[in-house]
């Protein structure tokens, strides 16, 4: 087999040398009566031919979203990634590495995610960030958590644009970590959700959790809100779930928030279905020690060079055990160095010049649907996604456009299938990716389909 | 004269007028190496004896320090935040950790005087 | 004055790390941070010029961001160069106990690139995801077999969430009961993320000792049952490297206490094909996609850690699931029906898709007959370490071991060489090192993990190279020890000062320079 080096004349060398008559001898530790004298009945071994031909027929019964004109958002963004990004990414000595416990042989991996923590702290405006976590909604659930031990508060409010499956994450860490999460109504409202968030903050509220911009595609200006957590004696929580918005869009930093738990997909790596993806997490600078995750620190070496080393071990799991900030081992480490490199490709010009191409890209869609009729555009004020109101429900338009070979978004109602009140709501993005043709193959087959 | 009494744990506690100041002893320095943080509580919190009152952190350890009586936290060692090496390099004396109002002296008499810590000690090896 | 800065006066600069001009020292090149390459405005990528005009309601980011501006020759260089002052299994072995850090196969990046995954929105229509919904329904249906467990969860996105997951199933599961239990019994030997994971449940943690043997020590373990116990947490083979004998008299004492079995899957490499965790009265285990099953480690993740389930918590499992649909599949996104007990979402999207493909690849290449042999090469490489080491380095049990063999510091009493010296003249002869002081029931452990994936001239290395250091460690040469790691490209760094002082990004230094440095 060919990842198996060993041959039979070294296995019987071996156990000679061991004083065993066969291999199963060394399993004499384990009962017989759980002892499989055969292995399971299950397909045997493949060669490469065989295995490329079983999983290429698998990949082979979907429709990638980069074969057709694909408007799907809602936390995962389609962006191109150079090149250049996945070359460096499979580089043995990147992919094949383990977590940097080993400091002098690990520098590679050390000094990039030192970088990594530069650039998410720069584009969210923060003090500080770890070296990511799973994903958006994980590192979401964190940071309420978090803000719980800082404010010695139990209750977290989520505004109700929050992506659903960061508050669906969010209220199960809730439920078995006895503390609660409050959820606001959702919908497209804009402004007047903010509002109507910040009178709910009361002496028992740890944070306000605030996804900018927002499941429907609004963005919004934060500070008052963020005013109204710290009168209180609460925590601003942002959420970003598409990071490129950063590069066009005033940060998190600047309106107030005091932890940012956000989704950094959109750069380095593709959509794949949903995973693995790259939480990130920034904070202020006093608040570092309850950081979760891993964080890697500068420092000297004997012979005063610069190097890196993983530091703040102490919150972590294999230290503090039942007393850790969280039980977290991994962080995304493949994941964040994909994003470290495409976002050292893209410099301070090309990441500004990428958010401007998408919001341009999502602003042109907005026009061409609203010369629709029979279909309003419902966001004013958006980066790269938009919500629009369809005169039917919304999902079985997008399986007849899916049947045409148009991916034209995510209905409302796959995310909010408990409000009927939101089905005929289209939630649609558009990034540097989408072409004037794919607009125009988009709005020819809405309007086929809805006249 | 000021004596110094300390408990199994390796917390030594020291009565300066009616405040008792508490730190750990040399040997549990020696045994966590550098000390790189230290958490301390906030003044005003009532702490019983054998209960958790702080957190000294090296590289890689976290060891939790008892109260060795219980008492009300008055005051805590500021300078550590800047200079947790203090614990280190005089434990007894800069490294002190905090002080507090003795809630009952007559815990201070279950403690071990100097000659019967370092038997202790002596007899961890 | 620290103990980092005590160590220095021990230190020699070595024929190693001479000074050069450059800093570098022959193929070991040397960069500056990206942040320290800017020139304003030059950019990798070139991308059109947007129209200008924004519907941001007045919420357009003003000042600059401060990334720097790099070329792409550039950035391929920096991150060349410092890919080369990383170790990886491309490069040797790495005998990290309970990592299994085996060869991960080019063939599993191929197909795990290939469109069809890899550039598939999970919010698409179900029609058009078919293939991806039946791969990890395929993938499911192997794992399932493998461990002898009805059903499995496939979302968690690491061993760590694979644990929460499991523990927040067997939480719900006594819930449902109308139970209130409030202690989880963990082994002292346990990877701390099992003690971490049971607090973040809200539950106690009781440890159990080891007996002399170096297993869960079952008198003690009976004595701490109680009506308030809602689980053991167990590793087996166990972070000692050692399988759990008396497991099946364990799980009877736990069911019949009226508590769940959690068994942490991180060292399933030695069972697989050969023992079923299903039938020694698990519950529910996390299995660990980037160690049993070669998914690249990636320099600290991203991992994948499905759980499998017994039937009594498999209707707890979190969202969503596959369900079969007629000839198709569909995914089960809500709390109703069949899902009406779920414990909800633990985090985003589906799962690690990219890490199922992966480990299908690497499971259908080796099919059940190579899963089997696996297993088997795994647990042998380690006795023959034991067998070859055992002389010299000091073995904490008697074998057999399973896929890991433990040491302790025994064999380094004396000399002036710790654990970390050894590891750090480890590094010097090309090998990372084991683990070291884990777990921690044995006083300066070193754990190896050799995996299937070395030859027996490899081991052969290994064992001649570790040989000579233990030889040298006890003729009495510590100060060599102490000078090492002589060729890396750093040198024993300051985790103190790291800690002290934290520096956690790159900022500008002030633009006035101080008095010449």
């Amino acid at each position: 087999m060919r990842y198996l080096p060993l041959t039979d004349a070294d296995r019987s060398a071996m156990l000679g040398v061991i004083g065993a008559a066969s291999v199963d001898d060394l399993f004499r530790d384990v009962p017989r009566s759980v002892w499989l004298d055969e292995p399971p009945a299950l397909p045997r071994a493949m060669g490469e031919i065989e295995v490329e031909r079983a999983l290429m027929r698998l990949a082979a019964k979907n429709v990638p979203a980069s074969a057709v004109p694909s408007f799907l958002g809602c936390g995962v963004y389609r962006h191109h990634v150079p090149a250049a990004v996945d070359h460096l990414i499979q580089r043995g000595e990147f992919l094949t590495s383990y977590t940097p416990y080993q400091p002098e042989v690990s520098q590679g991996t050390l000094q990039s995610m030192f970088e990594f923590q530069t650039q998410v702290a720069l584009i969210t405006a923060m003090d500080v960030a770890n070296a990511s976590m799973y994903d958006g909604a994980t590192s979401c659930a964190e940071a309420v958590m978090m803000a719980n031990r800082l404010t010695r508060r139990r209750k977290a409010i989520l505004a109700g644009d929050l992506h659903p499956h960061y508050r669906e994450a969010a209220a199960t860490y809730a439920r078995f970590g006895d503390f609660s999460v409050v959820t606001r109504p959702a919908g497209p409202a804009g402004e007047n959700d903010l509002a109507a968030l910040a009178s709910k903050i009361d002496g028992e509220t740890s944070c306000v959790v605030v996804q900018n911009p927002g499941s429907f595609g609004d963005v919004r200006d934060l500070s008052l809100l963020a005013e109204a957590c710290h009168r209180a004696g609460a925590l601003l929580v942002v959420v970003v779930a598409e990071a490129v918005s950063l590069g066009l869009v005033k940060p998190p930093g600047e309106m107030g928030a005091d932890i940012v738990a956000a989704e950094g997909q959109s750069l380095g790596n593709a959509p794949g279905f949903g995973g693995p993806h790259l939480g990130l997490f920034a904070v202020r600078e006093k608040f570092v020690r309850q950081m979760p995750g891993r964080v890697v620190g500068e420092t000297r070496d004997v012979e005063g060079r610069r190097g890196f080393v993983l530091t703040l071990s102490t919150r972590e799991q294999h230290i503090r055990r039942e007393k850790a900030t969280s039980n977290i081992c991994t962080n995304s480490g493949l994941c964040a160095l994909a994003f470290t490199i495409h976002m050292a490709l893209l410099g301070e010009a090309g990441f500004t010049r990428l958010a401007e191409l998408n919001h341009a890209r999502a602003a042109l869609l907005a026009d061409r649907l609203a010369a629709l009729p029979r279909l309003r555009v419902l966001t004013r004020c958006f980066f790269n996604e938009l919500t629009v109101r369809l005169p039917v429900p919304a999902a079985p338009v997008v399986d007849m456009l899916a049947a045409r070979g148009v991916l034209a978004g995510v209905p409302a109602s796959r995310l909010w299938p408990e409000r009927a009140d939101l089905a005929d709501l289209l939630i649609l993005a558009a990034t540097e990716l989408n072409t004037e043709d794919d607009i125009a193959t988009l709005t020819a087959g809405l309007r086929e389909v809805l006249s | 004269m000021s004596t110094v009494k300390y408990t199994r744990d390796h917390e030594w506690v020291r009565v300066e007028d009616d405040l008792a100041v508490v730190g750990i002893t040399d040997y549990a320095q020696t045994q966590l190496g550098d000390v790189v943080y230290v958490e301390l509580p906030e003044a005003g919190r009532r702490i019983e004896q054998g209960k958790e009152v702080a957190v000294v952190e090296s590289v890689k350890a976290a060891s939790e320090v008892y109260a060795p009586i219980s008492g009300e936290v008055v005051a805590v060692n500021a300078a550590l935040s800047g200079e947790p090496g203090k614990v280190n390099a005089d434990p007894m004396g800069g490294g002190w950790f905090l002080k507090l109002r003795i809630a009952d002296a007559k815990q201070l008499e279950g403690l071990m005087d100097e000659a019967d810590y370092a038997a202790f000690v002596e007899g961890l090896h | 004055m620290s103990g980092w800065s005590r160590a220095l006066s021990g230190f020699a600069r070595s024929d190693a790390t001479a000074a050069t001009i450059s800093g570098n020292h022959g193929l070991q090149l040397e960069d500056p941070l990206l942040f320290e390459q800017d020139a304003p405005g030059r950019c990798g990528v070139d991308l059109p010029e947007p129209p200008s005009g924004d519907r941001l309601g007045g919420l357009r980011r003003r000042g600059p961001i401060g990334l720097p501006g790099l070329s792409e020759p550039q950035v391929v260089r920096h991150f060349m160069r410092a890919s080369q002052k990383n170790y990886g299994i491309d490069m040797g072995l790495y005998p990290l106990g309970s990592c299994t850090m085996k060869h991960n196969p080019r063939l599993n990046e191929k197909l795990a690139r290939l469109p069809g995954f890899a550039d598939l929105h999970p919010l698409q229509p179900e029609a058009t995801v078919q293939g991806a919904l039946e791969l990890i329904d395929t993938l499911a249906r192997w794992l399932k077999e493998l461990t002898g467990m009805p059903a499995v969860a496939m979302s968690p996105a690491a061993g760590a969430h694979g644990e929460l997951c499991g523990m927040m199933c067997i939480r719900a599961a006594i819930e449902a009961r109308g139970e209130r239990r409030q202690r989880v019994l963990v082994p002292e030997s346990a990877h701390g993320t099992n003690p971490a994971t049971a607090a973040a449940c809200g539950y106690a943690v009781d440890a159990i000792p080891a007996n002399a043997r170096g297993r869960v020590d079952l008198a003690a373990l009976k004595a701490k049952l109680g009506e308030d116990v809602a689980a053991i947490m167990l590793t087996n083979p166990n972070t000692c490297g050692l399988f759990e004998d008396e497991i099946l008299a364990i799980a009877e004492a736990v069911h019949g206490a009226g508590a769940f079995f959690y068994c942490d899957g991180a060292n399933f490499n030695a069972l697989v094909g050969r023992v079923r965790p299903g039938d020694l009265g698990v519950d529910c285990m996390h299995l660990n996609l980037h160690k049993t099953f070669s998914t690249p480690h990636g320099g600290g993740g991203p991992g994948s850690g499905p759980v499998v389930l017994a039937a009594s918590l498999a209707r707890f499992a979190p969202l969503p699931w596959i369900a079969h649909e007629g000839a198709g599949f569909r995914l089960v996104e809500q709390a109703a029906g069949s899902a009406a007990e779920t414990i909800g979402r633990i985090k985003g999207n589906h799962g690690q898709m990219g890490m199922f493909v992966r480990a299908l690849a690497y499971i259908v290449s080796h099919g059940t007959d190579g899963l089997r042999q696996l297993s088997g090469d795994a647990v042998l490489n380690a006795n023959y370490l034991l067998a070859r080491l055992g002389d010299l380095l000091t073995p904490s049990y008697a074998g057999p071991c399973m896929h890991e063999v433990l040491f302790d510091d025994r064999f380094l009493h004396d000399t002036g060489v710790t654990t970390l010296d050894f590891a750090k003249a480890l590094i010097d002869e090309g090998f990372h090192p084991m683990t070291m002081y884990f777990p921690l029931v044995v006083h300066g452990a070193l754990l190896m993990e050799p995996t299937e994936s070395e030859s027996k001239a490899s081991l052969d290395r290994f064992v001649s190279v570790v040989r000579g250091l233990a030889e040298r460690a006890k003729a009495g040469d510590a100060a060599e020890f102490h000078a090492a790691p002589r060729f890396t490209p750093r040198r024993r760094l300051d985790e103190t000062a790291a800690a002290r002082k934290p520096v956690l990004r790159w900022r500008r230094p002030a633009p006035e320079s101080q008095a010449a440095e």
